[in-house]
């Protein structure tokens, strides 16, 4: 195992590396692509400044909200569509046709009818998320034994407390799986409209940066926003991995 | 990994239960109603009405301005996707083979997946210059992913007498992909594919709204400045129209072909 994590960190400092020499030997042109030790400094900079503080704290913002009401709506909605047969099975062709469709083509839309403030990017990143954790939590719902199901009918629990204190914290695994995506999709919803169209946020300054051939800006910009994904999806993966364990899955 | 990949199916699949065309049916009435209510409540203002943004739709494949877009689109959609095939199966089937790579990279394929990846976008515009190219690439790099993950799976998890079958009678590797891999991992690769379908679609389209003059996603953010909700409707319709009934189509093949292994 730690063999292949050895490998991995080569194979990335292979890849910065290659970067740093085709940019150093010009290969690369400035206009293209600043080399990596630059990027590296100016995000330094960048972030001690604090002069992108405003922003990152406004995506972060958007992004969370969007991520929260989508957990909780997610979670709540496919709880209650869970006892409903004839609905779910109706609603089963959205869901499996939804994320083969370009939610950001309803982006426009939202700005035509919402302006150009926040709240199309939060519902973009709301829409993004909200069927996976519908798909997911149902899925964890279907695989509660019948023993449990009746064990809360013997001990006369209702609807609400069988959900909460016995087949939601069973299907939790699933929920986690169906939560983790929800967070990466509620900032690819939130960064990717606004660097469609929008008034402030991390995506907005990288298409500003882009639009004045500001590299010293972009770039740093987009290491940024990569590298807060990528940490944020892998202490899930490894929260996810954790919950798997102990419940003696894989 | 398998759980990410599984994850991925089942947000990207779901499952069609019962007797799927009356469904879909009733769905579609029930989305039709709810915008047509949306439209009774807020009015000419906000919205189009189903009934004029189907006109306008209809227009649209009557006016000569709208060809060349949806022209663009498609050339840029089609050679995306042929990329995105060819380099996904490459890959995926390296990967799928030689386990020590497979464990180095698909991890890092798998943080790819979930990464926001329009930011990279500029990029490619950069290396690219402002053109069809970015777009292409920008498609690839989206329908790629899957095609590439589900390959890796689909080579791992074919059964190893058939591979050791190939093994006896010397099958060079070029003949064991072609005549003993392709076959039994078909099902599962041909999920990557269709999933690699509806990813190269939104990478186009986003291409095309960000910074573009040409194409569908040109023709949506255009509706915005003009202030003409009909044009960005109609365009938003063709567009889940289009995907809503390929991707339904690929699924129903998806399905049997899962049958039949």
């Amino acid at each position: 195992m730690k063999l292949v994590v050895l490998w991995r960190v080569l194979v990335v400092v292979a890849a910065i590396g290659l970067l740093e020499v085709l940019c150093l030997a010009g290969a690369i042109d400035r206009i293209t692509m600043p080399p990596p030790h630059e990027i590296a400094r100016d995000l330094w900079r960048m972030l001690v400044s604090g002069r992108m503080n405003g922003a990152i704290r406004k995506t972060l913002t958007n992004a969370a909200i969007a991520f929260a009401s989508a957990a909780i709506a997610g979670v709540a909605f496919a709880a209650l569509l869970h006892g409903h047969r004839q609905t779910r099975a109706t609603l089963d062709p959205l869901f499996a046709t939804y994320y083969a469709v370009p939610v950001f083509a309803f982006y426009p839309l939202l700005i035509a009818v919402f302006g150009l403030g926040d709240l199309p990017q939060v519902l973009i990143g709301f829409m993004l998320g909200v069927v996976a954790v519908i798909v997911n939590t149902l899925n964890g719902l279907d695989r509660v034994p019948r023993v449990l199901a009746k064990t809360a009918a013997v001990n006369r629990l209702g609807r609400f407390r069988t959900a909460s204190s016995i087949t939601l914290p069973f299907a939790a695994p699933h929920i986690l799986t169906g939560v983790k995506l929800a967070v990466a999709y509620s900032l690819i919803g939130v960064v990717g409209s606004e660097f469609i169209m929008s008034r402030g946020g991390i995506g907005y300054e990288i298409s500003f940066a882009y639009n004045n051939f500001d590299n010293a800006t972009m770039y740093p910009l987009i290491v940024l926003i990569l590298a807060l994904s990528i940490a944020v999806n892998a202490l899930l993966s490894r929260w996810e991995q954790r919950l798997r364990l102990r419940r003696g899955q894989r | 990994m398998s759980a990410d990949v599984g994850a991925m199916a089942a947000a990207e699949a779901g499952e069609i239960r019962g007797s799927g065309v009356r469904n879909a049916l009733i769905l579609i009435a029930a989305l039709f109603a709810i915008w047509q209510g949306i439209y009774w409540w807020f009015g000419d203002i906000a919205i189009a009405s189903p009934a004029a943004t189907a006109r306008y739709a209809i227009g649209l494949f009557g006016s000569e301005r709208f060809w060349p877009h949806l022209i663009e689109t498609s050339k840029a959609f089609v050679a995306g996707y042929a990329l995105a095939v060819v380099l996904g199966l490459g890959v995926g089937f390296w990967l799928g083979f030689h386990r020590l790579s497979s464990e180095v990279l698909e991890p890092m394929v798998v943080a790819v997946y979930s990464l926001p990846k329009v930011t990279l976008y500029p990029i490619l515009l950069l290396a690219f210059g402002l053109g069809i190219s970015a777009k292409i690439a920008f498609g690839t790099l989206h329908g790629v992913i899957p095609i590439i993950l589900f390959t890796i799976s689909a080579v791992r998890s074919v059964r190893p007498v058939l591979v050791k079958t190939g093994r006896v009678l010397q099958l060079s590797p070029a003949a064991m992909v072609r005549t003993i891999l392709f076959p039994a991992a078909l099902p599962e690769i041909f999920t990557g594919l269709r999933v690699g379908f509806a990813l190269t679609l939104i990478g186009v389209l986003l291409a095309e709204m960000f910074a573009s003059q040409r194409g569908l996603g040109f023709l949506l953010m255009n509706g915005i400045g003009l202030h003409n909700v009909e044009q960005i409707m109609a365009i938003t319709l063709l567009i889940v129209v289009f995907a809503a009934s390929v991707s339904t189509a690929l699924l129903a093949i998806d399905k049997r072909l899962h049958r039949q292994a």
